[in-house]
């Protein structure tokens, strides 16, 4: 079989500006709430949020802070799937009571990690306002969760993948569509 | 791709370095879900697990069952007196009538080496050993070996010293597995009396003397004497254990650089060890047991994810 054609839709550059854009929309959002949070999903969106942060502290003068979230341990299909995956760190604040958060993630597809990631957030207290903003929605929701935040938009066949890499984990910013990748 | 676990987790001699040390990177993030206002995951929910318990113990069992609750699972504890086991209820037959009852894993420790092997082949669900006789008591190897990766940052080259009653200890058996599988070196210190003849063919260092083991090691792995499985004759007297294997602090200032204390507990104060140690800046034996219930997390989580037909083919001639 013929390795899958892989076709780009983000380089490096529109990566950038496309972060930069997102950032405007979180500053016009949310850019003077005080306690603004910015938590990215392990793995890809971790890196996405810190650069999402920097950006928006750079548009405000007002310090963000960070969080990451694993939601391993959080996800539906745990009790079906074979070998246990590796889950990363979490780091929130100890209380999310109150707080502005925005969830930030690489791809959204079938809205199932947002969902898990929606009932960690609830054993960490209750936000006031929670946003989703990501790089990629690439459509195929199983779930009502629709994102506020969408840095680019396209149509993926079910068994194609969106591949996100970013410089500080894969060494370059791109963004992949690889149809055929999953069975 | 590192081998899944199997179904159970009998002992470290039959492991990999590599599902060692996937335990002990999976306990990782297991440890801030025990700093959580909400001590509490899903990932183990409609689980039930089951507790046997056919010797006493506080630390062991409670740490279980604490990474049990916390992962969201059921947790049932049967201990031999009050039960049918007391009756002359048989091992097999006890856990038989038990899975009768649809449970998903067993928790097993027993006063005999092998039980829970035994066990294991027996029944389908996962079986966890948590101590049988003097053969091996895994989990608190790998609380032992996270605690040291903790201090040091690394297992590799460290030079860990098991002192004391390496004779009845299946800590000393499991710990000597997961060192030397992890790249550390291990020496063992005691009386004679209570070292295995032929440990050193295992690749271990025999320290004779308390004092060679301080020169020598990184850390000292300082194991409870164990009265209760001892007829008589290991030891002329407690008072005189302490006064030739105790680990006390003027010893440990004559050290050629600090070293980290550990202890799996119960302490007997004032033989093996003496408080100033145990209570001192080096004494890691708290930290050990809080990372025991994020090590027991990761093992529970990881065998609830391979189905029975990837048990390993049990180690050993004389298996099945």
């Amino acid at each position: 079989m013929p390795p899958p054609q892989r076709t780009l839709i983000l380089d490096a550059e529109a990566i950038a500006k496309t972060l930069a854009e997102m950032a405007d929309r979180i500053v016009e959002v949310a850019g003077r709430e005080s306690d603004l949070l910015l938590v990215g999903i392990q793995r890809r969106g971790v890196e996405l949020a810190n650069r999402l942060a920097t950006l928006v502290e750079a548009r405000t003068g007002q310090a963000v802070a960070r969080g990451k979230l694993d939601i391993t341990l959080y996800r539906d299909d745990l009790q079906a799937i074979g070998p246990r995956p590796i889950v990363g760190e979490t780091m929130l604040p100890p209380t999310l009571d109150g707080r502005m958060v925005v969830i930030v993630d690489d791809v959204l597809y079938t809205g199932r990690t947002i969902r898990a990631a929606l009932d960690e957030f609830a054993d960490f207290g209750r936000p006031r306002r929670v946003l989703l903003a990501v790089l990629v929605d690439r459509g195929g929701r199983e779930l009502p969760i629709q994102p506020d935040i969408v840095g680019f938009h396209t149509t993926a066949a079910p068994g194609d993948l969106v591949n996100v890499s970013v410089v500080e984990l894969d060494g370059v910013d791109s963004a992949e569509l690889v149809p055929g990748a999953t069975p | 791709m590192t081998r899944p676990l199997g179904k159970d987790l009998i002992g470290l001699e039959s492991l990999t370095p590599e599902q060692i040390l996937l335990m002990l990177d999976t306990a990782e993030p297991f440890k801030e879900v025990s700093e959580r206002s909400i001590k509490k995951v899903p990932a183990l929910r409609g689980k039930t697990i089951v507790n046997l318990f056919f010797e006493p113990s506080t630390r062991t069992r409670i740490s279980f069952e604490f990474a049990e609750k916390r992962l969201s699972a059921d947790t049932v504890n049967v201990a031999s007196t009050g039960s049918s086991v007391s009756k002359g209820e048989t091992l097999v037959d006890t856990a038989r009538n038990l899975e009768a009852m649809r449970i998903d894993m067993v928790v097993v420790r027993h006063s005999m080496s092998g039980a829970a092997q035994f066990l294991g082949e027996r029944i389908r669900s996962n079986v966890v050993n948590a101590g049988d006789g003097k053969h091996e008591h895994p989990t608190q190897a790998l609380l032992d070996l996270l605690t040291l990766r903790d201090r040091f940052g690394r297992l590799e080259g460290l030079k860990v010293a098991i002192c004391g009653d390496v004779l009845h200890s299946r800590v000393a058996r499991s710990n000597i597995w997961g060192l030397l599988k992890l790249g550390a070196q291990v020496g063992v210190c005691g009386p004679p009396t209570l070292l295995p003849r032929g440990i050193e063919t295992l690749g271990v260092t025999v320290l004779p003397r308390i004092e060679d083991a301080i020169e020598w090691a990184d850390a000292l792995n300082v194991l409870r004497l164990q009265l209760e499985r001892m007829q008589s004759g290991f030891v002329p007297s407690l008072r005189e254990y302490n006064r030739v294997f105790g680990v006390t602090s003027e010893r440990l200032d004559r050290a050629p650089r600090d070293l980290v204390i550990l202890h799996p507990g119960p302490m007997n104060r004032g033989v093996e060890i003496d408080s100033d140690v145990a209570d001192g800046p080096h004494s890691v034996i708290l930290p050990q047991v809080t990372n025991g219930v994020a090590v027991r997390m990761a093992v529970l989580y990881l065998l609830a994810g391979g189905a029975p037909d990837w048990a390993a083919p049990p180690a050993g001639e004389d298996s099945r």
